[in-house]
């Protein structure tokens, strides 16, 4: 190491030459790739939409998921108190995240009297209606998310048309433990759902237990080696049917109007 | 400039007789956090040995201009820029599988193979043999990491790369899937019965007794 190298002008100069070539080089990647990673994401999220809604079939491309979904689903908004649909909020240009939403004390309400794993939950929801060829909906897709045993767990619970026949569980983004509490996404379990009533006498009855009866329309058997877990997406689906998330509007049944 | 021998050296040698975790012990943690399944193995060994290999190349073409005083930190400058582009290459084109690295790829800038081979020999050899260097020991890296993720995905999920092989109990078949080996940690009893099985065969590897 000579000590040419080592003079303080030419230290500087080095590293403000590194530091320019890296930063455009690493904001040039940023830059040029946003939109491939954001229509990804989108993808990503009309993927488990048509899963919920029954018509993904596997191997689809990605046209067809775009096409299918801009075809049959339709997104809606809906006020968790009244149950009833609302415009969505903050206007039409912009993007509405409701769990960014429920972190803004003015857009959210405090969670009450449930274990269901967040402090707060957004007053609108997204909620995406499913339509067959005469534009009938029969089927209803609903965000529901909560803790499992590691951390917060996002789905879309689809039903029936009637509001309480669930059909599909879906959960897209867990943090639960592979092989044990991972299984709720495994789609042998994810059918067991299928079928299974969410209210008895107006209540939610849903009970996520050990050697359930696979006739109960109320009971699913749990997930073997994850009772954590199992706990975690009963009181996930009990607070989300229930009078703080969906109950109200599932009980309106503002999709027939 | 360096003759084939030279080259083949450099790029072969990292796999058995010099493997950066089997014998330089380095990289571990990344070893044992993404090897649960095959594919995820695969994905992150390439994206190392890209790293590696344009750190070390990028690195070797300025090593005559870094200033020895400030060398580690241009060092790690360039790494975290090549770590910060694969980063956002993958979340481009393989959405599915940047999501289970989640942050594990962001973490290559701190796995010690990368800093370790660039202060080791980038510094002081030219570039070309830098850049197989570099592709070396990603090849070094990767052969222990799809060994361990191979393990580890046939025995605890009954899968190689998703397809089923032995058929699972959750899925009406009769492999009951090992619960030891779906977990992070259970890597270290693999690593360590790679080392030993390394050192069996090769066994100028093992250190003298202190």
């Amino acid at each position: 190491m000579s000590a040419k190298k080592d003079s303080f002008g030419k230290t500087v100069g080095v590293v403000v030459a590194v530091c320019l070539v890296c930063s455009v080089v690493v904001s040039g990647a940023a830059v040029g790739l946003r939109q491939i990673q954001q229509a990804n994401k989108e993808l990503d999220k009309q993927t488990n939409i048509l899963t919920a809604a029954g018509l993904y079939e596997a191997g689809m491309s990605s046209d067809v998921i775009r096409s299918t979904y801009e075809e049959k689903v339709e997104r809606r908004y809906v006020d968790l108190d009244s149950g009833e649909f609302t415009n969505k909020p903050g206007g039409d240009g912009a993007e509405y995240d409701m769990y960014k939403a429920a972190k803004q004390t003015e857009m959210s309400k405090k969670v009450e009297n449930s274990n269901v794993g967040f402090q707060r939950r957004a007053n609108v929801a997204s909620v995406w209606l499913v339509k067959d060829e005469s534009d009938t909906v029969t089927r209803i897709i609903m965000p529901v998310h909560g803790s499992g045993l590691w951390d917060l767990m996002y789905g879309f619970l689809a039903v029936d048309a009637d509001g309480e026949t669930i059909r599909e569980l879906i959960y897209y983004q867990q943090a639960e433990t592979p092989g044990l509490g991972g299984e709720v996404q495994n789609p042998n379990w994810q059918e067991k759902w299928d079928g299974k009533k969410l209210y008895k006498d107006g209540d939610v009855a849903i009970d996520v237990t050990k050697g359930a009866n696979p006739s109960d329309p109320y009971e699913i058997d749990a997930l073997s080696g994850a009772t954590l877990t199992s706990n975690g997406v009963e009181n996930t689906i009990r607070y989300w049917a229930g009078k703080q998330g969906f109950g109200e509007f599932l009980k309106n049944q503002a999709w027939r109007s | 400039m360096a003759d084939a021998k030279e080259m083949k050296k450099v790029l072969f040698g990292p796999i058995l007789d010099n493997n950066p975790i089997a014998l330089q012990v380095l990289g571990i943690c990344s070893a044992l956090a993404i090897t649960t399944k095959l594919e995820t193995a695969l994905v992150m060994s390439l994206a190392l040995t890209s790293v590696v290999a344009f750190s070390n190349l990028f690195i070797s073409m300025i090593r005559n201009q870094i200033p020895s005083s400030v060398r580690i930190i241009i060092q790690m400058t360039i790494i975290a820029s090549l770590v910060i582009v694969v980063d956002q290459i993958l979340r481009a084109y393989t959405y599915e599988v940047s999501k289970q690295l989640s942050v594990f790829v962001g973490l290559i800038i701190t796995n010690c193979i990368v800093m370790g081979r660039a202060e080791a020999y980038a510094m002081k050899s030219p570039p070309l043999l830098s850049f197989l260097d570099g592709i070396g020991n990603g090849l070094g890296y990767s052969f222990i990491l799809i060994c361990i993720g191979v393990i580890k995905e046939l025995f605890g999920f009954g899968t190689i790369l998703g397809f089923e092989i032995l058929p699972v109990v959750q899925n009406g078949g009769w492999y009951q899937g090992n619960g030891l080996l779906i977990l992070p940690f259970s890597s270290f009893f693999l690593i360590g019965g790679m080392v030993w099985l390394i050192r069996t065969i090769r066994p100028e590897q093992v250190e003298p007794k202190e």
